[in-house]
């Protein structure tokens, strides 16, 4: 590998240390804290499971980030990066509460400023949303969990001192849990900006699966958290008892197990499937913070005791750093960006262009879109989307879903069928069927990503996407990976 | 896994020492009534010789068992967040062994005069304070098994402690209004507040014990 991506990837490794180091406190802490559980065992079932997390789950909520923003060049995902490590390290200084995943947000939105894309304000909601609901159903779970414990142990009459073996085991288990939740669902906070511009390639790991790039991204990202699990967050580990309010092992069973269920719920695609295929409504993938479903576990079991204990200045404190965490962060990363691109010259984004072809136009006529106001744009080419956008929204007016849908019929994305690149495609991944018709187009070569997709999928139903219903959700959700990893691996990288 | 299962091995046989524990501080109560039974009928005659051999016995026996369990605490890491608790309440339940052990060496020692008309409430004495002792070792093992029944047997342990005091003031007034010479009565009062010193120190831990409760409640 260059050296310079290693270089680049550097500030990703740096953002996953940091996460070990902290975040395993929240899975491990109180066990480790109060002797429970020796640090060496909770560090090595912390690191084996973040690491099987982060690898075999992490994709759900790196998709999101991903809608969000999708950072281009890798000098930019580095200053995206760094700027979050940074805005947590000097945040964490100054003793505000602060979250990965909310200064990765920021990041991402600064470069999105920068580079003139557009925030994908669907994707921004859905994550602001999910910063507020996981506190609150961490508590609502640990809340009734709590309850139940308590009756099971209360008519179960342990020994006081098998208790004390059951309680370790269990932490040990729900220690194991957190951290896959935790590999899974924060691995998108430290190596998601890095995913579009991934220097990995796929391999086949003796045929029974495939290691894709992002599993590889991944699975370092996962290896930096490790050691960072295992060179400092004994420290945070020993220190976090005194935190919130003492807890019992029993009571921080509880609050794991809630906080791991979050975690997981914001995480799993397996859920989201299946949740899917049952026609009932998913739940978002998205980066959440660790430590906030900790707090909102311990505040949910306050309340249930009455809530006398609750230090409420904390949760004051959590709803400032929604605010202030991606604001700092965003502003960090939009004049790094600058420093970077003026000063050291690198070049932190790639120009996406948008211009409205003839046969871009007449899929607006075909979409029933307002192709006529737009006709003195046609041929004229635009730097990047905000300029398109500001320009389209100077003519017509436009619903959200309009909106999203000129903005997909202008982007040029340059893509050729050459018989190279169709000898190295994943065909078994793909389906023989679907990579049989882009063979049929070898030679050809398309200006837009939806020409490709259009041309694949009226050829064969194998390549169409069904309506966007909750139960075709699964379904859609595989053929836009294919279509991704066929963009991707087609890219023209000669033209502009 | 294998590490696991071990200590659970572990932790039963520790479980068990202590239940052995509690054993011993029931049966050193027993003992001592039945010392103060043959005192009262025979004074320090043979039988009583052996039931403080006994008191003697099973007071090595507890500061063993106690050892051991205090060190299987420390070793296997047992209970931190309780241990400590737990190894003041073990201490202080051998203290209770400890002062039956040594009331049967100072009746076998001192052999004070117990006049006959003061038998009847002596006897009584004793059998609160055991009772006492017997409350507080139930209220032990609920501490370990059934923590809700704990606060029932603390009401208990209270109870007896209050009775005792009442019988061993009446004693005492009994004593210094008899016409018994000096030394008799104020020998008297030291082993009615020898007895009764049972009944204290088991108020003492039934206490400390309901703090340990609030503690151990999740």
């Amino acid at each position: 590998m260059d050296i310079i991506i290693l270089l680049f990837l550097s500030s990703g490794l740096f953002l996953g240390w940091s996460l070990g180091a902290n975040d395993a406190a929240n899975v491990f802490g109180t066990a480790v804290g109060t002797r429970m559980v020796q640090f060496t065992t909770a560090a090595l079932v912390c690191s084996i499971f973040v690491v099987l997390g982060a690898v075999f789950s992490g994709s759900g909520a790196a998709h999101t980030l991903g809608k969000l923003g999708s950072v281009n060049a890798i000098a930019g995902s580095f200053v995206a990066a760094s700027s979050a490590a940074l805005t947590v390290y000097w945040m964490t200084r100054f003793g505000l509460p602060v979250s990965t995943s909310q200064s990765i947000v920021g990041a991402i939105i600064g470069w999105n400023i920068f580079s003139g894309s557009i925030t994908d304000s669907n994707a921004l909601i859905k994550i602001l949303s999910t910063w507020v609901a996981c506190p609150l159903l961490a508590g609502l779970i640990a809340a009734p969990l709590y309850q139940l414990t308590r009756r099971v142990l209360k008519s179960a009459q342990f020994h006081l001192l098998r208790l004390d073996a059951y309680t370790r085991v269990a932490l040990i288990f729900a220690g194991a849990f957190g951290s896959y939740s935790l590999g899974a669902n924060n691995i998108a906070n430290v190596m998601g900006v890095f995913v579009p511009v991934s220097p990995f390639t796929d391999f086949d790991l003796g045929g029974f699966m495939t290691f894709t790039g992002i599993q590889q991204l991944f699975l370092i990202g996962a290896i930096a958290i490790g050691v960072g699990v295992f060179t400092y967050s004994k420290k945070v580990m020993l220190t976090v008892g005194d935190g919130l309010m003492p807890m019992s092992p029993v009571a921080a069973w509880v609050v794991v197990i809630a906080h791991s269920i979050v975690l997981f719920l914001f995480a799993s695609e397996g859920l989201e499937n299946l949740l899917a295929s049952a026609g009932l409504p998913t739940i978002p993938l998205v980066p959440v913070s660790s430590s906030q479903a900790v707090v909102g576990a311990v505040v949910g079991i306050g309340l249930l005791k009455g809530g006398k204990n609750i230090n409420w200045n904390v949760l004051g404190k959590i709803s400032t750093g929604w605010v202030t965490t991606p604001i700092i962060s965003a502003l960090l990363c939009f004049f790094t960006l600058f420093f970077m691109q003026n000063v050291f010259n690198q070049q932190v984004y790639k120009a996406v262009n948008y211009s409205l072809m003839p046969v871009a136009m007449d899929r607006l006529v075909n979409m029933g879109l307002p192709a006529e106001d737009l006709k003195d744009l046609e041929g004229k080419s635009f730097a990047n989307a905000s300029a398109f956008r500001a320009a389209v929204l100077e003519r017509t007016l436009l619903s959200k879903s309009q909106e999203t849908n000129v903005l997909r019929s202008a982007e040029i994305f340059y893509t050729r069928i050459t018989p190279g690149k169709l000898n190295n495609i994943d065909r078994q991944w793909l389906g023989e069927e679907r990579a049989k018709i882009l063979d049929g187009l070898s030679g050809k070569s398309f200006m837009y990503k939806w020409q490709l997709s259009d041309e694949i999928s009226r050829q064969s139903d194998q390549w169409k996407l069904h309506d966007q219903t909750t139960i075709n959700k699964v379904y859609n959700k595989q053929i836009n990976s294919r279509l991704d990893y066929v963009y991707r691996t087609f890219a023209d990288v000669d033209r502009p | 896994m294998s590490k696991n299962l071990a200590l659970f091995r572990k932790t039963r046989i520790v479980e068990n020492q202590i239940d052995d524990f509690l054993d011993c501080i029931t049966e050193s109560g027993l003992i001592f009534l039945r010392a103060i039974k043959i005192y009262l009928e025979n004074g320090a005659c043979e039988d009583f010789d052996a039931a403080t051999k006994q008191a003697d016995d099973i007071e090595t026996r507890g500061d063993g068992l106690r050892r051991i369990i205090e060190a299987q605490l420390y070793e296997q890491t047992l209970i931190p967040d309780l241990r400590a608790d737990v190894l003041r309440l073990l201490e202080d339940l051998d203290n209770l062994i400890n002062i039956t052990q040594a009331n049967c060496y100072r009746f076998a020692i001192e052999s004070p005069d117990i006049p006959l008309e003061f038998h009847k409430e002596f006897l009584h004495l004793t059998e609160t304070v055991i009772a006492c002792v017997d409350a507080v070792v139930m209220a032990t093992r609920a501490f370990f098994r059934n923590i809700e029944a704990v606060r029932d047997h603390i009401s208990k342990v209270m109870f007896y402690e209050t009775e005792a005091d009442k019988i061993s003031s009446k004693l005492k007034v009994m004593a210094f209004s008899s016409d018994l010479p000096k030394v008799e009565k104020i020998h008297l009062r030291y082993f009615i507040e020898r007895i009764d010193e049972l009944a204290n120190e088991a108020e003492d831990i039934a206490d400390a014990l309901a703090i340990f409760t609030i503690k151990r409640s999740i």
